[in-house]
């Protein structure tokens, strides 16, 4: 049986003035239905630019080069557009970072909502009631209240507590979510995971999260992949990637991970050196500037992608299965 | 909001008491007594005392602004020297006609400025984008007289399709509308070209935001996208620009209405500065600052309305 959600070797590059960026280079996931998937690494490694080629809305200037993003079997990518968004909003359903901007700052909450259900083709009435069950279900307690204000009234949990809403109202195969906590501080993010978690039951579809973040996942993830500058570097169930990480790019990120380190050292550790230029990546490792395993291999060739285990793997010259 | 309202208005009524005093000092700063410029070289003393006292000019000049604005204030300013009518209803007359003027215009600019700026939106970067902002640069940048005389030239001489002067038939709408297609286009040209311009370019910010994706996300509609959830926000700062434009657009048409020997303020104004007819001179500046200021104010309500950021921020 074939997977709910595939990517398949997707590559994706953006006409910039500088010449290309290569955001994304041979990315390939999968992942079932009832799954949790994380995608976690630096910024500007092309999370945000995966999370928009799984719903279909990638920026102008992007170019999809090769592959294929199939949902229940169905490339998405090369349908027409408005195929394309008859999908959003029904069969994929989107959180975005920043609940600040994410809704439209001139129209009431409730508006809003009502018009992200247009596809129901219930009536404006109906799908005002809706929202309401669905805010009360994510623990928003004056439902009405929040369906009259604007976003700006709100605070910036209520805020993403409404855009998760939103998104279950969809309810959805798949749910992607653009790192849903970064823009919130400490407590508003363990409220939101909280919510998260306890929602997952609910979803019948498979949850796509992406992060900078390794704590997110290790809260709500059953699988993750690492990235590094549009490249899967390593796949692995949340608790082999903790225990047994493989690649020195991910070994470095747990280091890194504040949730780790803040009580052992109360200096935070950072991956010496700068993620390559996308518009023109190294021949070799991506990571192999930065790598203190690297040798002259890692530098010229790239490197294999070695398994490990029937679900871990790792794209590193000296990962050895 | 009301708070904000009642600061709006008292900065309004601020503004046009520095007009009136700033009209009063030119009357008096410009040489000459008027009263002889009005009546010629033939004018006999006792004539002249006349129409000096008729126009308050004996008076010391503190009692004169102090007697306009009690008298302004009621609504009241004072009697045209020539058909001894209340300024007031000579103004109230005429008034009707450059309104009309000015808002079919408007009328024109907005709706095809509005249409052309999200055209050029929705085709951006194409070949329609680049011949749309030509064009609108090319609108711009002609005066609004030079457009008057030539389309006069072209339609109503030449071809004669439209009537070349005056506010057509009384009580026969057809005449009058078309005896206002070529003043109402020839102030409006301008307009078209700004409103475009301005119209595409916060568009196309708005269509850069975060919350558009969203919506787009939901899959929701390209139109209502456009129309709904950027156009609203884009509108703002073109509203703001129009209501600024109401007062070149008044100007414009002082222009236009002579080109077209329309009736209206400009025709009325033009005359009394000729004849010198300082009552009717400064009723009219009067009249048309306050009118001026009324549509700032209400664009700036309008906005504070439209934008509930804006409104919150003003409820303190
Ligand atoms: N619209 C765009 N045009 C050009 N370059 C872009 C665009 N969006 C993202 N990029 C570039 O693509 C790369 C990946 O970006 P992104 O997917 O946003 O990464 P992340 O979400 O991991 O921070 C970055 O180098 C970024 O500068
Ligand atoms: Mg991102």
């Amino acid at each position: 049986m074939s997977a709910l959600l595939e990517v398949d070797d997707l590559s994706v590059a953006y006409r910039a003035e500088g010449g290309d960026v290569a955001a994304l280079r041979g990315v390939s996931l999968t992942a079932q239905a009832g799954e949790v998937i994380g995608i976690v690494g630096e910024s500007g490694c092309g999370k945000s630019t995966l999370a928009a080629a799984l719903i279909a809305l990638l920026d102008a200037n992007a170019d999809v080069t090769a592959g294929e993003v199939r949902l229940n079997g169905r490339d998405i990518l090369s349908l027409h557009e408005d195929a394309r968004r008859k999908l959003r909003g029904r069969d994929i359903a989107m959180i975005f970072q920043d609940p600040m901007t994410a809704f439209s700052p001139v129209l009431t909450m409730g508006d809003q909502i009502i018009d992200f259900q247009q596809h129901t083709g219930l009536s404006r009435a109906a799908r005002r009631e809706r929202a309401r069950q669905m805010l009360l279900k994510v623990g928003i307690a004056d439902a009405d209240l929040c369906l009259r204000r604007y976003p700006h009234e709100l605070s910036g949990g209520m805020r993403q507590r409404a855009a998760v809403a939103a998104a279950l109202m969809a309810n959805p195969a798949l749910l992607v979510a653009d790192e849903p906590t970064t823009a919130l501080d400490v407590t508003m993010e363990a409220q939101i995971i909280h919510l998260l978690r306890s929602l997952r039951t609910e979803i019948n579809g498979a949850i796509v999260i992406v992060t900078h973040h390794l704590g997110v996942i290790g809260e709500l993830c059953d699988r993750v992949y690492v990235m590094y500058a549009g490249q899967v570097v390593e796949e692995a169930p949340v608790d082999d990637l903790y225990h047994a990480p493989r690649h020195p790019y991910t070994r470095a990120l747990i280091a890194c991970d504040p949730g780790a380190i803040a009580t052992r050292q109360g200096v935070l550790p950072t991956i010496p050196g700068r993620p390559p230029d996308l518009a023109a990546p190294p021949p070799g490792c991506s990571f192999a500037p930065r790598c203190p395993q690297a040798d002259a291999t890692c530098r010229s060739t790239a490197p294999p992608r070695v398994r490990v285990s029937d679900r871990q793997a790792a794209l590193c010259h000296k990962v050895v299965p | 909001m009301l708070g904000y309202a009642i600061k709006r208005i008292a900065l309004a009524l601020l503004i046009l008491v520095v007009v009136m005093l700033g009209m009063f000092a030119m009357v008096f700063v410009i040489p000459g007594d008027p009263a002889s410029i009005a009546l010629g070289p033939r004018a006999t003393p006792e004539l002249k005392a006349l129409l000096i006292q008729r126009m308050g000019l004996d008076q010391p000049l503190l009692s004169q602004i102090w007697h306009f604005f009690r008298a302004a204030a009621t609504g009241d300013l004072g009697i045209d020297v020539w058909s001894k009518r209340p300024v007031l209803d000579v103004i109230l007359e005429v008034f009707p006609q450059t309104l009309l003027l000015g808002v079919v215009s408007l009328g024109w600019a907005v709706v095809l400025g509005i249409a052309l700026g999200c055209l050029a939106v929705i085709w951006r970067d194409t070949f329609i984008d680049r011949l749309l902002g030509v064009l609108s640069v090319s609108m711009i940048s002609v005066p609004s007289f030079v457009i008057a005389l030539y389309s006069l030239l072209i339609f109503a001489v030449w071809l004669g399709w439209l009537p070349a002067i005056g506010a057509g038939q009384k009580g026969d709408w057809a005449s009058q509308a078309r005896a206002l297609i070529l003043p109402s286009f020839a102030i409006g040209v301008t307009w078209i070209g700004y409103i475009a311009r301005l119209v595409r370019a916060s568009m196309l910010e708005v269509m850069g935001a975060n919350h558009i994706r969203t919506a787009r996300a939901f899959g929701l509609p390209e139109t209502v996208v456009v129309l709904k959830y950027a156009l609203r926000i884009a509108i703002v700062p073109t509203i703001a620009i129009v209501a600024i434009g109401a007062g070149s657009i008044l100007s414009s048409a002082v222009f236009v209405e002579t080109v077209f020997s329309r009736p209206g303020i400009g025709t009325l104004i033009t005359g009394a500065v000729e004849k010198r007819n300082y009552p009717v001179v400064m009723g009219t500046v009067l009249f048309m600052t306050a009118f001026y200021l009324v549509v700032v104010t209400a664009a700036d309500l309008l906005i504070a309305r439209l934008d509930p950021r804006v409104r919150d921020v003003l409820r303190g």
